[in-house]
Parts: structure tokens; sequence; C-alpha cells
């Protein structure tokens, strides 16, 4: 068959077809149902609990009271002079959306077996809903935050809000979306064939946070560590969360157009091996 | 007429056996090889997808090198054994899975139903449902607004339709799913047998719709071993065996076909004994023989009404039982409901011991069975009925009754030729 004579057929299903052939497009013509799937983890969450807002501050509250006790009050960790309740509470949302980023993505394949076993669509609307709904829980946390934040303004704390740069803040998410949704497809497609991948991500997960300033500031990891966290491409996006909303740290633009690159780099590769695994993976779950 | 289907040359490969630790060597070969644009070395290694002979690759091709062409307004049953490659093909046009060779391609809009509310999540709403599943299956959310009061009123479930599907009964869930389906308007339809299976009401509708998407010029493939259902709706058939097109023709010759193939089933076949799904039961006693004779002993499966049917059975007792029942019955071949059986026979032997042989015989003096096609169920039990020892469900060729030569065009359906007297007692 001649490239001329296929212009007639409106589909040609093919072996596994080149590396690089993603079918973008494709996902513009399933925007409907990137919609309808992020409004259906809306729906189910509020309909499952009349507390759902609630469940989404808890864990937060309670992870800043215990770094608080442990970190500050006890092992008396500096946090650069800044409000310690505020400090943990912005490093700690922030990092929790990336990391429901990488929980959400990480098990597409798996989870959705039956579905995509059944009918063909962009498999990654999937992961793409994923990411886009965790988005309601931050932002309800976001909300959280801003009346800590309020709080403690009135009442004079030492904090710091850099309103100027808060027009940073959509795209310091849009990176921590995009590096989370890249790790996770990059594990789910993983874990169709070596499955036994899936129990070391929770403790990946933890470990990349203990190497990323979310509940310490950089300046005190002794200088011949530091390499682990400028090497780290989460670490200019919580430290410059923090710059806007405490105040403490700075941003670091050399730093974040490092983690820009890295962000379009692991999407990239992370596009090529869930593209790879969609085509066929249902011969292997 | 336009060919809306074109298939070529198409194959798939399956691995066999465990996929996991060693792969990861074989996956970094093949990579390699697609980047010098070499053939996958494993692709070589691939033998004839045959289940009763021992395989020595791990490869099998579940499919080898099909080719076919559908006709825009067909109706194309693809038939064949479980294993044949039916579903692998399915798979294949629906997109879940891409072929190792081939291709196939398709003008116009495909819709594939291999299942029926793929999606639905039980707290949403009825509504939020048809967005949901209609938007799975690749309808606009406009498109979908537009047909909405077609598919609430085609589900009937107006009242409920706010109301999250998990109070739904699970009749109302399944025609709200399938009158989703029924409304996706595509050039061509793929349809699994599997979503026929349900209530008769249901299977109905879903076969009426089917016709219904033909009768308007659209082009419908069904995947079914259900010989009645395909012998009543499609015109041409291709029978599958083992990954290959063996026919492809009208379906009166493909079913025939289809039913000489499976009259050489070899009942004492080892490999059907363990494969459960083939062969249910605990296979302490298993048939070895089942041979359905016509008045002259000759071995055939056509009939017609008031026939004399005997069907013959050897037994063979593998482990020592203490009781031994047999029963048959027939289903149709279009609804699967059980039409007719037997009482449960208790068979009688002062021991058996294992490695006896057992023959036994049922005789049907006068076939009262309507014209259709009947599949068959063989059963061996105890007295229980709890433990079956043997099923033979489905396996061996169906009770084919013909129509008698003097047609009478005012009687057509039902099962049965009740006698019965007709009067009129007044005008």
């Amino acid at each position: 068959m001649t490239s001329h004579s296929n212009k007639q057929w409106d589909m040609i299903i093919r072996p596994s077809g080149g590396l690089f052939d993603l079918k973008l497009h494709e996902l513009w013509e399933y925007r409907d149902l990137l919609y309808l799937l992020v409004r259906r983890d809306i729906i189910t969450v509020y309909k499952q609990t009349l507390l759902g807002a609630f469940w989404f501050i808890l864990p937060p509250i309670l992870n800043t009271a215990i770094y608080f006790v442990l970190f500050g009050v006890i092992a008396k960790v500096s946090t650069d002079g800044t409000n310690p309740i505020l400090f943990y509470l912005t490093g700690l949302i922030a990092w929790g959306y990336f990391a429901d980023c990488i929980n959400r993505t990480s098990t597409t394949f798996r989870s959705n077996a039956s579905i995509f076993g059944k009918v063909y669509f962009p498999r990654l609307i999937v992961p793409l809903s994923s990411v886009v709904s965790a988005l309601i829980k931050f932002g309800v946390q976001l909300i959280l935050l801003v009346a800590v934040l309020l709080f403690f303004l009135i009442r004079g704390e030492n904090v710091n809000p850099q309103y100027a740069y808060l027009w940073l803040l959509p795209l310091l998410l849009l990176m921590m979306m995009f590096i989370g949704l890249a790790f996770g497809i990059i594990i789910s497609s993983l874990t169709t064939k070596y499955r036994d991948l899936t129990n070391m991500v929770p403790f990946a997960v933890q470990l990349l946070m203990y190497a990323t300033p979310v509940i310490y500031p950089a300046s005190i990891i002794p200088a011949k560590y530091l390499w682990i966290l400028q090497i780290n491409p989460l670490t200019p996006l919580i430290e410059s969360m923090r710059f806007i909303f405490v105040g403490c740290d700075q941003i670091n633009w050399l730093m974040l157009g490092y983690t820009l690159i890295f962000t379009l780099v692991t999407l990239f590769i992370g596009l090529l091996m869930f593209n790879r695994t969609e085509k066929d993976f249902m011969d292997t779950v | 007429m336009s060919v809306v289907v074109h298939a070529d040359q198409v194959s798939k490969i399956f691995r066999l056996g465990d996929v996991g630790s060693s792969t990861l060597t074989e996956d970094i070969r093949a990579v390699y090889y697609k980047i010098l644009g070499r053939e996958n070395p494993y692709v070589k290694m691939a033998v004839e997808n045959d289940r009763t002979t021992g395989v020595s690759s791990d490869y099998v091709w579940a499919l080898k090198d099909i080719n076919f062409e559908v006709n825009q307004g067909e109706i194309v049953g693809l038939v064949g054994r479980n294993g044949a490659g039916k579903s692998t093909l399915l798979k294949i046009l629906s997109r879940t899975t891409t072929p190792s060779q081939g291709e196939i391609k398709i003008k116009g809009k495909v819709a594939s139903l291999l299942e029926v509310g793929t999606g639905f999540h039980p707290d949403l709403s009825g509504r939020e449902n048809i967005f949901l599943n209609g938007t799975i299956l690749g309808m606009r959310r406009s498109e979908i607004r537009d047909k909405f009061n077609d598919i609430v009123e085609f589900a009937g479930v107006q009242r409920y339709i706010d109301t999250p599907v998990k109070r739904y009964s699970s009749g109302m869930y399944v025609r709200l799913a399938f009158a989703v389906a029924a409304h996706l308007d595509p050039d061509i339809l793929i349809i699994d047998e599997v979503l026929a299976v349900g209530d008769a009401e249901f299977q109905a509708k879903c076969l009426g719709k089917m016709k219904d998407v033909s009768d308007h010029g659209r082009t419908v493939l069904f995947v079914s071993h259900n010989m009645g259902a395909v012998a009543d709706l499609c015109s041409r058939a291709i029978l599958l065996k083992q990954g290959m097109i063996i026919q492809d023709g009208p379906t009166d010759a493909v079913i025939r076909t289809y039913v000489q193939q499976n009259m050489q089933v070899k009942l004492s076949d080892s490999s059907s004994l363990g494969d459960v799904t083939v062969r249910r039961g605990t296979g302490q006693v298993r048939y070895e023989k089942i041979r359905m004779l016509n008045s002259f002993g000759e071995e055939v499966n056509e009939f017609f009404q008031g026939d004399k049917v005997v069907i013959e059975m050897s037994i063979k007792i593998n482990d020592p039982i203490n009781e031994l029942m047999s029963c048959i019955a027939f289903r149709s071949g279009r609804t699967r409901d059980i039409v007719t059986t037997t009482k449960r026979n208790k068979i009688d032997s002062p021991h058996f011991k294992s490695g006896d042989i057992i023959k036994i015989r049922y005789e049907f003096p006068r076939l009262s069975l309507r014209p259709g096609v009947y599949e068959t169920y063989y059963w061996l039990g105890d007295r229980s009925a709890e433990t079956a020892f043997d099923v033979v469900d489905n396996l061996l060729p169906p009770l084919v009754v013909k129509l008698p030569i003097e047609t009478n065009e005012l009687f057509v359906s039902g099962y049965f030729d009740e006698p019965f007297t007709f009067e009129q007692i007044s005008i």
C-alpha cells in the first residue's frame, strides 16, 4: 500500500508503531473525558463524606504539629528564624501535592486494567485527570495555609509573604504537577511488567522528601552534602513556595530553570514509556 | 459495495508462562533490535497455537496471517472454539491491544462493545454516568446532550436519573448501560457475545439493536461461539481455528464446517482434561466418547422434527467413586436457556474401579424440538448433583433440528411442538 491510497481510511491499526508516535492530538479529541473524570473524582469525594474537605486539611495539620514538636521543640532544628508552623505547613502542603501526583498516577495501568481492557481511549487521559483532580485537594489546603498566614499576620508575627511573586505560584504548581505525572507514569509503565517496584514507591517518595528541604531549611545542611539538594529538581520548587508564603529562603532563578528543563525531559521520557506500555500492556498485566 | 474493514496479514504473538524476572534481558534485546530496525528475534520463535500438542516454544501465534475484508452493511460473524483467536482479533479491532504484525484499515467511526457500562461509578447518578460512559466510548459531551433524552427513555429510568446507580436494580443498571452503547451511532459496530449474556429480554434487545444497526446500512462484526445467534443474524461468517481463518463464506456453510470440525473433538484428550474453562468437573470420571446417531446408526447431528435421536456414550472411571449419575440437556443456541433436560439417570456397577469403561445410551424416540440450533450439555456427577465429575458443555456439535420438507410459514417460533387441537366455536 502506498501512502496515497491510505488516505481513504479513517483508522489504521498497526503493530506498536514508532517510539515517537505519541498521538497527542488524540488527547485533545478526548478533552471531554478529561473533564468528566475530574468531575467524577470531585463528586465522589464529596459524596463519600460530608467532611470530605476536612479530611483534606487534617493530614497537613497533624504533620505540621508532629514536625513542630519533633524538629522544632525537641531537636531544635532551625527554620531560619521564621515562624516554624508556617514553615512546616507550607513545605508539607507543597510536598503533599507532588507526592499525591506520584501516588495517584503510579498505579494507572493496574487499577484501570478492567476499563483499559474493554475500551480504547488515550490512556494518558487517566493520569492527567488524576493530577488535575489532585489540585482540588491542594486548593483546599491552600485555603488553610492562607487562613493560618492571615492569623499570624494579624498577630504581628515574623512572617513576610512576598505578594509580588504570587504570579509564580501557578508555574511552580505546573512543574510539580508534571514532574509528579512524569514519575508516576514511568513507575506505572514499569510496574506492569516488574510488579515488585510498586512496593518501593512509598519508601522512595518518603526518601525523596528527606532529600528535599521540606521540613528543614537548606541552610542547616553541611556544605559537603549540599550538592544533594542542588541536583534535586524539587528543591527550588519548595524553596520558592516558601519564599512566596513565608518570606524565608529565596528564589534561585538558575535552579528553577534547571527544574523546568528537568520537568520537560522527564515528562518526555515518561510519555515515551507510557506510550510504549499502553499499546500492549493488556497482554502482560 | 465499498470495503470498510480491510485486515492484511494480521498476526499476534503471545508469550506463555511466567512474564517476569527473566524477561528484562529479552526486552533489552528486543528494543535493541527495534532500534536497528530489524525484526523482533522472538517473533521467529513462535509456534502455531495448538493447545492439544505440547508446545516447545514459549511463544505462540494467537493469530496468524489473518486476511479479510468487510463490506459496508454486512453483518459478519466471527466464530470458532475457545482459544481459536476470536477474542484476540476482537481486542485488536477494538484497539485494546496491538497486532504483532500486519495491519487493519478501517473506514468510518468504530464502536466496540466488549461490555456495557465501562467506567460506571456506583456513587454517580444515572445522569453523570451517562456522560462519563459516553465520553469513554468516544462521544463528545455535546453529542450526549443531544441524545440524552433518547438514552434515558430507551433505558426507562426517567424517575431515577438523578439517583446514584448503586441504588439501581441490576436490570435498570444494565438497561442504562446498554442504552448509552445503543446510541453511539457508529458506522461499524464490533460486538462481543458476552454482551448477550443476561436475562432473555435484554438479550433480545441487544440482538434486536444489532439488526437495527445493520438495517441502517451500518456494518456489524459479531464475535461468538453461539451458533444459533450467528445463524440468525449473520449472512456471512468467518471461522477461526488455532489463530487462522479456515473458512470465510455464507453462514450456513461455515456453521457446517464448524460442526464437522468439532465432531472430531477427542473427549479423552488429556489436554482438555486439565483445562477448567473447557472441561469442568473433578475428573474422577470422564466421558471418553459421545456419539449422536440417527435411526440408521449413522453419526450425524442434523435431524428433522419427529426423527429418532440416539446418543451413545463411553464413560471412563479414573478414580474410584461411590455412585454415578448422568444427564443430558439441550440449550437454545440463541438465548442459551436450557430448553429441555433429562432427569438424572443412575448408572450401576458392582465396583466402579479405575480404568473401567461403562457404556450408556439415550434414545429420544420422536424429537419434538422446533427447528433451530441447540447446544449440547452432557453431565456426570453424584446423586446430590453438587459434585460434577465431568461437564461437556457446548464442546461437542450442537443438535441441529432442520425445517421439515413441507415447510409451513405459519409456525416459526417457540421451542416445542406441543400436540394440540384447534376448533372454532363461534363466528
